[in-house]
């Protein structure tokens, strides 16, 4: 009986010890995988920060763009077209984002809620290459390439991200603050107005920091609307406008080195505008949420 | 549209209080809660109204190549502006192949990455992996596919495709053929999605293994599991819907990359085994030859690639969406 005890307690031993191994070894495996991820984004950062930082300075920055088939030249232009384009798409996407998540969280009955949550799901998972083929069929197509309808596409890619950021700030906004508000006999607009938005401004204001990194680095919406630009510095909306990401896009495909030294410094420049941006976001995001989840 | 508006409109106003107010008051919050209320409503009509114009917008433009191909475009192989013949055969075949690499080598990573973000790292770690993790998705696919065709490509082809070659050779994918050195192919295309799949994969799958009762975790702790027991039988196979979910968004990421891909497949056009030679994806081909596009026919035919996508991408989104909701059906009670 004894002996029989002492086999049985060996071999479940045997089994501890392997199913310890095997632990082990699954833990190793996602601490492989963790590093692996934190060392690809190094690998890229890196690689755009040492060879975009050889060929950046302040005339790279602030000069025109080069003469095809010259040395020199910059990308001013591209930065100011950037900043346009951007610009103008926050400002179609933000009041329309916040007008429908507070439809959806305020003021919507289920059944009309939930095919503009879905419409709003489904706009997110758009490939970005749709919506640029779209605004140039409907808005280019026979038409001249202009920077507007760049910014609408860009517009597109911002209206779900700022929907939800928005929605999920709505939401942490405490029923007591909106009960409050009726009992003192406030009505629904001047509650939603003078109340609800003003406590979840930060985070809408978080959200749209967010869309806005998401948007500064999309090309697909821009290539086939605004993509054939000028060397200048232009600040007409309704021409074609020069821009980071088509710009990199063209000279990245160039077999001529100078201009893939003029992508790699561009990169830099539009990857460490993008980084800033998410990373004061996130931050951002993190702190708002803690406060208001108090 | 407008009767439905009041019909709406007539469940609000009867919330607000009924009570006896100064005349011009009354009239402003009515009028306020109305305005307020059209306002966001026409929004998100409008949201609707773009979704659907898109779709007509997308087809109308394919018209001329769905009435002269038809159904038979989705097996044409070639692709020829002087005899006026396309097909979408070969960019299916290449978005499937790049597809099936990306979700082949970023599914063990991203769940891996989220078990060791939920479960494992401690918390300072925790939010900084996290959030680098996340960084990641941030980066700009066409600083991405830069990175792709100057350095990673590069790299593929001195390193990796010459050992894969010879020791996964057997394999036709794995059969570099003569001329083929990998620097533009398939499979760097494969890898470039992979890095834009696991963060997004990563971060929901994090957020659902979080989720995860720790009452039920603890039990198979204290039943004596190990750590990955548990996270097998209870972590991984309480959140499955939620995975298939968060996979199935990956996947449809991957499907509609344009720009990295368009830099780094080498826009061959043209179906093989091999995973080290060129190829385009539906996204891709649109991307390479807009410029090029001469032909209503052919500006058509890249529309009904994109026609193809956006069914694709439509068709995949609503999976992920349809699982979400199911699962939240069945989430919301341990919340």
């Amino acid at each position: 009986m004894a002996a029989v005890d002492s086999a049985a307690s060996l071999q479940g031993d045997k089994r501890v010890r392997r199913r310890r191994i095997v632990n082990r070894l699954a833990e190793l495996i996602a601490t492989i995988a963790a590093v692996l991820a934190v060392g690809v984004l190094a690998l890229v950062v890196f690689a755009v920060a040492k060879r975009g930082a050889s060929e950046l300075s302040w005339t790279f920055l602030t000069s025109d763009l080069p003469v095809p088939f010259s040395p020199g030249g910059g990308i001013a232009p591209l930065i100011v077209g950037s900043a346009i384009l951007v610009g103008i798409a926050t400002a179609i996407s933000l009041p329309i984002g916040v007008c429908i998540a507070l439809f959806l969280e305020e003021f919507a009955s289920p059944w009309l809620r939930s095919p503009v949550q879905l419409a709003i799901d489904l706009m997110t998972g758009l490939p970005s290459v749709i919506i640029g083929v779209f605004i140039f069929s409907l808005l280019v197509y026979g038409h001249a390439q202009n920077g507007l309808a760049g910014s609408i596409g860009l517009a597109i890619v911002m209206l779900p991200l700022i929907t939800r950021s928005t929605q999920e700030v709505l939401r942490l906004v405490p029923n007591a603050q909106r009960e409050g508000a009726y009992a003192l006999g406030a009505s629904r607009w001047r509650t939603v107005l003078g109340i609800i938005l003003p406590s979840s401004l930060g985070g809408i204001l978080t959200g749209t920091v967010l869309a806005i990194a998401r948007a500064a680095g999309e090309t697909a919406p821009l290539l086939f609307v605004t993509g054939i630009f000028g060397r200048f510095i232009g600040f007409n909306p309704l021409h074609a406008m020069p821009n980071m990401p088509v710009q990199i896009f063209i000279w990245s495909e160039s077999p001529d080195p100078e201009d893939q030294k003029r992508a790699w410094a561009t990169a830099l420049v539009l990857l460490v505008f993008v980084l800033i941006a998410s990373l004061v976001g996130r931050i951002a995001l993190l702190t708002s949420r803690r406060k208001l989840g108090r | 549209m407008f009767a439905l508006a009041c019909a709406l409109m007539t469940t609000v106003t009867t919330t607000s209080p009924d009570r006896p107010l100064e005349g011009g008051r009354r009239l402003r919050d009515r009028l306020g809660d109305r305005i307020l209320f059209l306002l966001t409503l026409l929004a998100s009509l409008a949201a609707i109204g773009l979704i659907v114009l898109i779709a007509w917008k997308i087809l109308q433009s394919a018209h001329l190549a769905l009435s002269k191909f038809g159904i038979s475009f989705l097996w044409g192989t070639t692709w020829d502006v002087n005899k006026a013949i396309f097909g979408a055969a070969p960019a299916l075949y290449g978005t499937l192949v790049t597809c099936a690499i990306a979700m082949v080598i970023a599914t063990p990573l991203a769940l891996a990455i989220a078990l060791f973000l939920s479960e494992l790292a401690p918390q300072s770690i925790r939010v900084i992996v996290g959030s680098l993790v996340e960084t990641l998705a941030a980066i700009p696919s066409v600083v991405l596919g830069l990175w792709g065709i100057l350095v990673l490509g590069p790299f593929v082809a001195n390193h990796g495709v010459h050992w894969m070659d010879r020791w996964l050779g057997f394999i036709p994918f794995f059969n570099a053929a003569a001329g083929e050195n990998g620097s533009s192919s398939l499979f760097v295309a494969g890898l470039i999605l992979a890095i834009m799949v696991v963060p997004i994969v990563a971060s929901i799958c994090r957020e659902l293994f979080v989720s995860v009762p720790s009452e039920l975790e603890e039990a198979a702790l204290a039943l004596g599991a190990t750590r990955w027991e548990m996270v097998r039988g209870v972590t991984l196979s309480s959140s499955r819907a939620g995975i298939a979910a968060a996979l199935i968004l990956g996947l449809g990421r991957a499907l509609g990359e344009a720009i990295a891909v368009a830099q780094v497949i080498g826009a061959g056009y043209f179906i093989h085994w091999s995973l080290f030679g060129v190829g385009d994806t539906l996204a891709s081909r649109i991307v390479s030859q807009y410029q090029g596009a001469t032909t209503n026919l052919q500006i058509a035919s890249l529309f009904y690639l994109a026609a193809i996508l956006l069914v694709i991408g439509l068709v995949t989104n609503l999976a992920a969406q349809l699982i979400i909701r199911r699962f939240h059906v069945h989430g919301t009670g341990a919340r």
